[in-house]
Formats: structure tokens, sequence, C-alpha cells
């Protein structure tokens, strides 16, 4: 049921006296095949799409012996994410923020200048559904014959392209939840190990999720992901504005619509007549349903496809193309007050503001990566006891200290405390190195845990820079020895109360 | 529905669903079916239950309970599991009751493995009275310094838990502080005496002290245990009095305590607790978190 159809039966109801129904139950919508400069546009953006995702995982990157060679993987076991050149450690998944907040923004960006372009083409839920749509269509049919055999009893023929028709959707699934799987282990290895049924049961639960998933969303839910279950459509709305490209029915044109013939004699005789003959091509190309002739709604997702459908119906009747298109509201409100037509205002303070914020938080990432310091020193002080006294009154502090090597090849460190001699810190496994401080070595990519002591004898603790009593600012220095690049965290030496120290 | 059959079957005009017979003030209750998928989902529900109460304990009974036909039981369950984790470290565990001291040091996994399995076993069995870090307190010795009265190698440390202190266990190290009140020495002599044990390790002692009349008490009463110099002895446990390291205390008042009525702490022998691994582990951590000598 249309939103018109809808509306007339809620008013015919009202009429009568009686409340109009709250739930309308969903009309299938059978999509025809439509060509044309959007529908080629969003075949090459879903083999570009579909070809990144399904193959990414078999791309191949070269680390040296000591990391995978998987171009992008995520390693969970490892608490490692890998990225062609970047390779990213835990704690350092701001990096992760940073790109959601990338993508927020170029999404309002993209809407500021031409609408619901991820909605239209980009979108997964749009992409996966229009290959359902296309093998659907091969399968059974185009519109006609697709409503024909919905209406009719099974027949060998129609049960026979249904089973084809789910089969091929559920290997469409299958494939995509086996694709994402890929992206968590080496990919030869896992597709192997998933052939021969020894991959980890986590794996098999959840390629059966997606495939599920998949199946679901894009053979059955379709258009309903979008008008029911997305946020997007709403805050889309909010953030549009009047010089925002929208798919757009260029009314003015197209009003009074009829048909052909009685236009064409309208038009002869001086009488208005619009270029819309009302041949619901617009309406039947449309993936979710719409009527794009009843304005900008939520339930368009704006792509493109109704452009196509048109342009073609107007090339046969020899009518200028372009009755729907991409087009602003202040346009369409300036046609309508007569004014001229202005051009397309791609710099407004919205779009500059949302593509400073790219540019800013883009380079501050580039910048993070670029500077990235590949070794890293956490200390804590031990909290119980503080500190200990040994027998020659010297004052001890304990501190267990984390090395990080980000790098893929073993490396030593040199550990120094300011204001400490070489002597008075002592590193659980440590050797000594040339000056007498200790080094220690972490394997390739690893982290290396130890406990290491500060000790102050008695009367040798010097001039206090703190002013708190029990507590003396330290400095730990981190030296990698082969860069010669150095790392500082501040801590504490604790010492007992009032001690003269 | 009994009130209903007595009334003649009201239907509402409006929704076209009959009504239950109960009306208030003209408002009549809709009689709505329930949804046909949760009536689907009850009797789901019941059939599981009745299955669950036949292979699962579930009716309690005078002194027992069904036991049901899968024989689980949550004790059960938990004995499992933990025979699981006994036999995954099992390999782990008896190298490391295998392994001599120097041959954990060497091999980092097994210094690792020790220290995990000591630290969790400290937590457990020592934290109680050493204290989490193990500082210890007063009567409760700091695991962390570098006194230690019963030795402090790996050995040693080794033997004390083990067999304990001052404990019910045979071989447990003997020897305490005797009571030197109650008429051994007068008052005044142990005011003497432990006014040159103070002395020893720079501790302020009043004026006019004559520490070495209190040097002779020592010497007569004390240096058979503690030593002529006052360093203690490893072998009888008694402490070195000359270094900054007391277990009870260095005010006067504490160590006048100590002479008058003696001391002797206990330490449990872990030995009949705990495996020989476990005390080995418990050794290596203890040594890692700074102790030992």
């Amino acid at each position: 049921m249309s939103v018109k159809q809808q509306q007339a039966r809620e008013s015919a109801l009202e009429a009568k006296g009686v409340e109009p129904e709250l739930y309308a139950s969903r009309p299938k919508i059978y999509p025809q095949s439509v060509q044309g400069r959007f529908r080629r546009i969003k075949w090459i953006i879903l083999a570009l799409t579909l070809g990144v995702y399904y193959l990414l995982p078999f791309v191949r990157w070269d680390r040296g012996p000591n990391a995978p060679a998987q171009a992008v993987l995520v390693d969970l076991e490892h608490h490692r994410f890998y990225f062609f050149f970047i390779e990213i450690w835990p704690q350092e998944i701001y990096h992760l923020t940073g790109l959601l907040i990338l993508a927020a923004v170029t999404l309002f960006l993209m809407n500021a200048l031409a609408g619901r372009v991820w909605c239209g083409y980009l979108c997964p839920q749009t992409v996966w559904t229009d290959l359902f749509f296309a093998v659907e269509r091969l399968i059974e049919g185009d519109r006609r014959d697709r409503m024909r055999k919905a209406g009719e009893k099974w027949n060998l023929e129609t049960f026979a392209q249904a089973i084809l028709k789910h089969w091929a959707w559920l290997m469409i699934a299958w494939w995509t939840g086996g694709a994402w799987v890929l992206y968590f282990a080496d990919a030869p290895t896992l597709v192997y190990q998933l052939a021969t049924f020894q991959a980890e049961p986590i794996a098999y639960i959840s390629i059966a999720v997606l495939t599920f998933t998949t199946y679901f969303f894009a053979g059955y839910m379709r258009e309903q992901v979008c008008t029911y279950m997305c946020p997007w459509p709403r805050i889309q709305a909010a953030l549009t504005d009047e010089y925002a490209l929208n798919v757009t029915y260029r009314y003015e044109r197209g009003e009074p619509r009829g048909s052909l013939k009685k236009n064409v004699s309208l038009r002869e005789s001086g009488k208005p007549a619009g270029d819309c003959v009302d041949c619901h091509q617009c309406v039947n190309v449309c993936p979710t349903g719409v009527d794009i002739r009843d304005g900008l709604q939520l339930d368009c997702i704006q792509c493109g496809l109704c452009i196509d459908a048109c342009d073609t119906v107007m090339m046969q009747i020899h009518r200028p193309t372009g009755l729907i298109g991409y087009d602003t509201d202040i346009n369409v409100k300036r046609r309508e007050a007569g004014l001229a037509e202005l051009p397309a205002r791609y710099l407004r303070p919205r779009t500059i503001f949302y593509a400073a914020i790219i540019a800013v938080v883009g380079s501050s990432m580039a910048y993070a990566l670029a500077t990235r310091v590949n070794s890293g020193l956490a200390v804590m002080h031990d909290r119980n006891p503080l500190f200990v006294r040994l027998h020659d009154g010297a004052i001890r502090n304990a501190y267990a200290v984390r090395l990080s090597n980000k790098i893929a090849e073993p490396r030593s460190f040199e550990l120094r405390v300011e204001g400490f001699e070489p002597e008075q810190i002592e590193a659980a496994g440590g050797t000594r190195g040339a000056n007498g401080w200790p080094v220690l070595a972490v394997g390739p990519d690893q982290t290396l845990e130890d406990r290491v002591f500060l000790t102050l004898p008695r009367g040798k603790a010097g001039a206090r820079e703190h002013h708190d009593d029990d507590k003396r600012d330290i400095t730990f220095i981190l030296d990698d020895l082969a860069s010669g690049t150095s790392i500082r965290v501040r801590d504490h030496f604790m010492q007992p109360s009032g001690e003269k120290h | 529905m009994s009130i209903a059959s007595h009334e003649s079957e009201h239907v509402d005009a409006h929704t076209g669903t009959s009504t239950t017979g109960h009306e208030w003030d003209g408002i009549r209750e809709l009689n709505t079916p329930l949804p046909r998928w949760w009536l689907w989902m009850l009797y789901g529900s019941i059939v599981w239950a009745i299955g669950y109460m036949i292979v699962y304990p579930a009716v309690p009974l005078v002194s027992s309970y069904t036991k049901g036909v899968f024989g689980w039981s949550a004790r059960g369950a938990v004995t499992a599991e933990l025979a699981d984790l006994q036999s995954a470290r099992a390999p782990m565990v008896n190298a490391l009751a295998a392994a001599s001291f120097a041959d954990i040091e060497k091999d980092p996994k097994m210094l690792a493995f020790a220290r995990a399995q000591g630290k969790a076993a400290f937590g457990d069995n020592c934290a109680g009275c050493h204290g989490a870090g193990g500082g210890g307190s007063k009567a409760f010795p700091n695991l962390v310094d570098d006194d230690w009265l019963w030795g402090g190698k790996l050995e040693d440390i080794q033997q004390t838990l083990t067999h304990g202190i001052r404990s019910a266990d045979p071989q447990a190290r003997a020897g305490n502080m005797p009571v030197f009140g109650e008429g051994v020495l007068k008052p005044t002599e142990i005011s003497l005496v432990a006014d040159y044990v103070r002395s020893l390790s720079g501790l302020d002692v009043a004026k006019g002290v004559d520490l070495a009349a209190g040097g002779k008490i020592f010497a007569e009463n004390c240096a058979a245990c503690h030593g002529d110099n006052a360093k203690g002895n490893l072998e009888l446990g008694s402490p070195n009095l000359t270094d900054e390291i007391w277990l009870y205390g260095s005010d006067k008042a504490t160590i006048v305590e100590g002479i008058n009525k003696g001391r002797g702490g206990v330490m449990p022998n872990w030995g009949e607790r705990l495996d020989a691994g476990t005390i080995k582990a418990l050794a290596v951590y203890v040594r890692t978190l700074g102790g030992g000598r």
C-alpha cells in the first residue's frame, strides 16, 4: 500500500468516525530493472566494495619473520591490529576513535554536499540488497514476472526457481560471513582449516551468524532496515540544508501530470501541462517503494534509480531529461517564486566546517602514526609495602616496570633513574651496561615485565626536590641502545616520614 | 469462563473482540487472545522444564533430591574443572617440584611459572599474616627486606615454609626468646640491658645510663644466643640486635617487654598443606619480591 493509498484510507475512516489503524502491514516491493547513469555507478561501486571486502584478507604484506604477512589483520589472540604499514597495540585504540570520528564527519559532509550518498550507493545494506535483487531478477525474472508468480499457486517452475534463488542467496550470505572471519586470522590457513573442519568453533559460529543476518537483512528485511531500524535517516533529516543536492522531482515542470496524449493536446492548445506522464516508472524501479513525486521523504535512500527511469521515459517521449534529478531545495523554492536557479554552492560554512574537522582529525592521526614511538615504559610503584628498610638502614623502593618493544626485531634497553647512581638500581634478569646501568632485552613485538629496586643508603639521599617529606620525585629513563631514543617516566621514591636522609 | 457464560456473550463493536464480562462503570475488559508466538513459547518452556527435571537434579525430597538421569551436580562440575586445571598444570608443576632452585632461576619460563604460582599461593596462604605485599607487621616478619632470622637463601626459605617455626612439625625450627622477668633478672637490670641493646644500633639512650653495666648483663645472659657481638645466630633464629630491623619494635618499652616475657611467634608447617612444588614456587616468589639474603 502506497503512502497515498494509506492516507486516503485513513481520511475515509476518519470521515466515518472510526479511528485510523496505527498498524500498516508491509507492502512487498518488486523493483523493476533499469538502465542508466546511476545504475551504472551503482554497479561499479557494488563491484568495487564487494571486491575489496571479499578479497582484501588475501592481500599479503611482508613485515619480516616475526610478524604476520597479512595486509589487514585483527589479531585478537596477540592483541594486535595490522593495516598495511600500520600496527596498532591495544593501548593505541584511540586510533579507532579517530577513525570513527572521521567516518561520522565524512558522512555529514557527504550529506551536506549530495544528500544520502551513503544510503544510496555505499551502505552495506544497500549494496547487498542490490546484489540480492540482481540474483532474484536473474532467476525469477523482472518485476512483472515476479509479481505474477507471487500471485500464482506453486508450480514446478516457480518452485525450482525459488529453491535456486534461496540457494544462491545463502551462498552469497555464506561467503559474506566466510570473508568476515578471514580478517581475524591468516586467510589462506583459515580457508584450509575451515574446509577441513579444523577451524575454531567461533569461526563457524561467526560464519553462521553472519550468513543468517546477510540472508535475512538483504533477502527479507531489505528497505525495512532503512526505514525502521537505521537511525541515520532521522539524523540526516536534521542535518540537511536547502543547499544540499537531493534527488528531487521538479514538480513545477512535471505538474499537472497526465497521460501523454492529454498533456500533448493541452500543451498544443496553450493550456498548462506538465511533463510527468504518470507512467509510474520512478515508483516501479524504486528499491524502497516510494513515490519520489511526493517529495523528499524518510524512506527514500536517494539511489538515483528513479532519475534513470524517468530520463529513459523522457527520451522516449522526446522531452528534456532531468524531470527527476539532483537538485537543491533553494532552487526548488526559487523556481516556484519565478527566480533564476543558483549554481551549486559546495563551499558553505557547513561544508567548510566539516572539511576542517576531517582535515584536523585526519592530520592528527597521520601525525600520531608518523611519530609513533615504537618503545614503551610503564612504571608502577609497589603499594604494599611502600618502602622497605634494610638491615643497614638503607631504604629500598620496588617498582613493577613494563617495557614494550613495538618493532619486529629484538632490542636492548638501558634503564636509568635520574639522581641515582647505577649501583642503586637493580633490575631482575638484567645485565649491566657500559656505564653500569641495567640493560634489559625485550623480544620482537613483545613486552617485558620486570621488578626494579631502588635503594638509597642512609644519609645519601641528597636534597629533596619535593615539598612532601615522605616522597621524592624521580624520573625513569629508558634508552633504546640501537637508535638512541629515550622515554622518560616520572614516579616517586617513598621514605619513612621524618627520616633523616 | 463462568462469568461470561452467565451473561450473554458481549462483543466489542470497535475491535470485534469479545469481552471478559467484567464491567466497571461501562468500561469493559477486552478478552484479547494471547499472541500465538507467545503461547508456543510458553508450551515450549513447559516441555523444556519437564525434560530439564528429568535429566537434571530438580525435586527436593525429605533427606535427598532427585539426581536426574545425567547425574550432574554442581560439586561434581567444580571437581572436574579443578581436575582439568591440575592436569593442565601438571607438566609444569611436576617439573617445578623436580627442579633445583638453580635450574629454576636459569630457565625464564620456569621462573615465570614459579612466580605466578607463588603469587597466587602467597595471596591464599601467606598474605593474612605477612601482608599482601609481604611487608609484614609487628611480630610478623617483613619478607621483603634483607634481614632473615633463619636464613634468607632459597633452601632456607623452603625449609622454613615446609616445617614451620615452633610448629607441631618435629623438624620445625626451634628456639625462642626465654622469659627473663619473673625473678631471672631484676627490673633495673632489664632496663639497663635494654638501653645497652638500643645503643648497639645507634638508637638514643637517656643520659647517665650505665651502658657498661648493661653490657655486662648482656654478656652474661644474652650473648649465648645473640652472640658476643650481638649479631644473632641463624641456627637459633636469634635476631641481629645491631641492625635497623626490629620484628617487634625498637622502642625501649617493647624491648623491655620482650626481655620480661620472652618472644616466640609461630610459623605454621606448610608442608602439611601445600605440595613441594608450591612451596618451591613460594620461596622463589618471596625472593623476587626483594626478600632473602
